[in-house]
């Protein structure tokens, strides 16, 4: 008799939480740049890694049903900012994706916090996301301005370049980048010469790449991004800058923006990624199948990191039955992560995802063998080594023992 | 070692030579805004869409039918200037009675959709566009590098600068020009074609834009956006130097890109804002800008 109670209520238990699952319905807004300097490399793209992810995820057969919903914050803190309000407060949206520019993404990191949502961002840089600004509703998934100082920071100073000038976007993310390249350079025994912070976005950058060269540095860092870095790096060839003894670090570059410049202009840039298409035969497989759905384009760095943000994502609302935000959080950081595009990889206590960066030169025209065949792979960068260590954190998440 | 403002002569003569070539690039747009604002009362914001057309079908010349940068120079600017004519033609002409503003709203929408095509199709990072052999590499002039591109700019915009004024101040086309737009019933009983002057004009005005754009390509990323970063400024600087008045959007262009250039230096998180700060004192002083005339 009581054995048969017990079963008939894990029964009607059962029955209960198969159809609470059935009714699960989340709803993602992909909040990005779709029409200024990062649309290429966010923009509809993440939109369409976003989709993939649902998917590839199976959400369907699972009882999840998953809405993808889009915009554009123009890179203004503002208008990012007020999207992401209405989102929350009228639009039932559960979780903000991408979110490049970090300014932005600074803004909309504490909105979610209030809010009590989950926010998963792919497109920002600054390492504050996970520092004195982290949230336990954030998790930074792709990369970080620490990880690309420890990658081309670590590369040019490895090769000698003991003195340096910035030429830097006046904002959150170029600010960010310029203080973990500084602290790394000074770790090293470098010296920073000096620094320039230009409007962002900017054009024409030949004033600033004459203070650089006349300040002497042997390395000239750009803490800049998109359309500003390329014409910064078009410039910088037009001036003749390398050909007078000074490299050129490109902190942060895209693939999209190799393309742009073409390889006659980029060859033999070093540059730190996360992602390229061409690593090993699951990337070729995860992106061939993008391109096909993205006319042709190879996903870039921060696209895949969509991809995969909210493939993990979609895994714990299945894991925990239902989209709780506190709960969903704990089990993404529990559960390893894994997809074709990133491999295996962990999600840790102050909201960063961990996996390995990798540290690229960009090929010359003879080297390239096909429209999109542009890095040449120099070394892999392990996660404990690529993102600053928890010892570090002025995150107040992180328990210090 | 001698030193001008905290900063080194020679540093400090190559930031000026900059600011010119620069200013050189307000100079020919703003002098296309002025004859189009001059001789036919339109405020034409498709200028700057008009610009990034001009560097597009240079890279499309190059790209599509293997024509050179020297052949674009005439090419580009002819073609746009062609759909100049058109949009006069059949969009500004049916507005020509009415207040300013609707050709403004009307420009404004067609910059918009212009700029929002080329997006569309060829995405916001760019193109690349390699110059020719002849413009690259530069020389060594002591105190900077001058890279040959930019020297060609200033050369091409002030014989393109002069011509244009001279033309419309020196010439009986240009007298016409100017007749035309004192007293159009006037000169059209004496038995000049008013309306086909007007469209030529507008045509000229925004070729003169492409124009900008083809010197633009090599030196900056060709992309949909490149204009519209550039128009603002532009309209500030026709503002300064007094709308319609072509001497003084030349001069204002090559003085304001000098300013701009040593704020570069000076502060250079100011050199966005700058030519705005200068406009609005300009117009607090002489609300006709500095080479205009009141009405």
């Amino acid at each position: 008799m009581r054995l048969k109670r017990i079963l008939t209520m894990a029964a009607a238990a059962g029955l209960l939480a198969g159809a609470a699952h059935a009714q699960t319905a989340v709803k993602i807004g992909v909040l990005n740049d779709r029409s200024g300097v990062y649309a290429d490399l966010s923009g509809e793209g993440s939109v369409v890694a976003a989709r993939m992810a649902a998917e590839d995820f199976g959400a369907e057969a699972k009882g999840i049903t998953v809405e993808v919903v889009s915009a554009d914050h123009q890179n203004k803190p503002d208008i990012g900012s007020n999207i992401a309000r209405q989102w929350y407060d009228t639009e039932n949206v559960d979780v903000i994706v991408d979110v490049p520019t970090s300014s932005v993404a600074l803004a909309v990191n504490e909105i979610t916090r209030e809010k009590n949502k989950v926010f998963l961002n792919s497109g920002a840089a600054s390492s504050d996301l996970t520092g004195k600004a982290c949230s336990p509703n954030t998790i930074h998934w792709t990369y970080d301005t620490y990880a690309l100082a420890q990658g081309t920071g670590g590369a040019m100073v490895a090769q000698g370049g003991d003195s340096w000038f910035f030429i830097t976007a006046d904002y959150a993310f170029g600010h960010a980048l310029e203080r973990d390249t500084t602290a790394l350079v000074q770790a090293a025994g470098g010296q920073i010469l000096g620094s320039v912070r230009h409007p962002f976005p900017g054009s024409d950058f030949s004033s600033f790449l004459l203070q650089a060269q006349a300040s002497g540095a042997k390395v000239i860092g750009m803490a800049n991004a998109g359309g500003d870095t390329i014409n910064t790096v078009k410039q910088a060839a037009e001036f003749g800058i390398t050909q007078g003894g000074q490299s050129l670090a490109a902190l942060l570059l895209f693939i999209t923006d190799v393309r742009s410049l073409g390889l006659a202009t980029a060859q033999g840039l070093i540059m730190t990624e996360a992602f390229y298409w061409d690593i090993n035969d699951q990337t070729r497989e995860f992106s061939r199948r993008f391109a096909e759905k993205h006319g042709g384009a190879q996903p870039t760095m921060v696209q895949a990191g969509v991809y995969s943000s909210v493939l993990h994502y979609l895994k714990a609302v299945e894991a925990t039955g239902g989209k709780d935000p506190a709960a969903v959080m704990a089990k993404m950081k529990e559960m390893p992560t894994d997809d074709p595009a990133f491999g295996q990889g962990t999600v840790r206590e102050d909201g960063r995802k961990m996996h390995d960066m990798y540290l690229f030169r960009v090929k010359s025209p003879d080297q390239s063998k096909g429209e999109w065949d542009l890095y040449e792979q120099l070394a892999v960068i392990p996660a404990e080594q690529a993102f600053r260590p928890l010892a570090d954190s002025e995150c107040p998440l992180v328990k210090k023992g | 070692m001698f030193e001008l403002l905290g900063i080194p002569p020679q540093a400090l003569f190559g930031q000026l030579l900059l600011g010119l070539i620069n200013g050189a690039f307000y100079a020919i747009l703003s002098l296309g805004l002025a004859v189009i604002f001059g001789l036919l009362n339109i405020i034409n914001f498709t200028h700057g869409a008009q610009y990034m057309m001009g560097a597009f079908v240079t890279w499309m010349l190059l790209h599509y039918f293997g024509i050179g940068y020297w052949w674009a120079l005439l090419l580009a600017p002819l073609a746009v200037g062609v759909t100049g004519v058109l949009i006069q033609r059949f969009l500004l002409r049916p507005l020509h009675h009415l207040d300013h503003l609707y050709g403004l709203l009307l420009t404004f929408g067609l910059a918009l959709i212009i700029t929002g095509l080329f997006r569309n199709y060829f995405g916001v990072s760019g193109l690349p566009y390699q110059a020719p052999a002849l413009l690259s590499g530069g020389n060594n002039l002591g105190f900077m590098y001058l890279p040959n591109s930019r020297a060609w700019v200033i050369v091409a915009s002030l014989v393109v600068c002069f011509g244009t004024w001279f033309m419309i101040e020196r010439t009986r086309l240009g007298a016409y020009l100017r007749a035309a737009t004192e007293n159009p019933t006037l000169v059209q009983a004496f038995g000049i074609n008013v309306p086909l002057l007007i469209t030529l004009t507008y045509g000229f005005g925004v070729a003169l834009a492409a124009f900008a754009g083809v010197l633009a390509a090599p030196i900056y990323s060709v992309n949909p956006n490149m204009g519209s970063d550039l128009i603002i400024v532009v309209f500030a600087v026709v503002v300064i130097g007094g709308m319609g008045s072509i001497l003084g959007a030349i001069l204002t262009g090559f003085g304001l890109g000098v300013i701009e250039g040593l704020t570069k230096v000076f502060y250079p998180e100011a050199s966005a804002t700058i030519i705005f700060i200068i406009m609005a004192l300009v117009l607090l002083v002489k609300p006709a800008g500095l080479f205009g005339r009141t009405a």
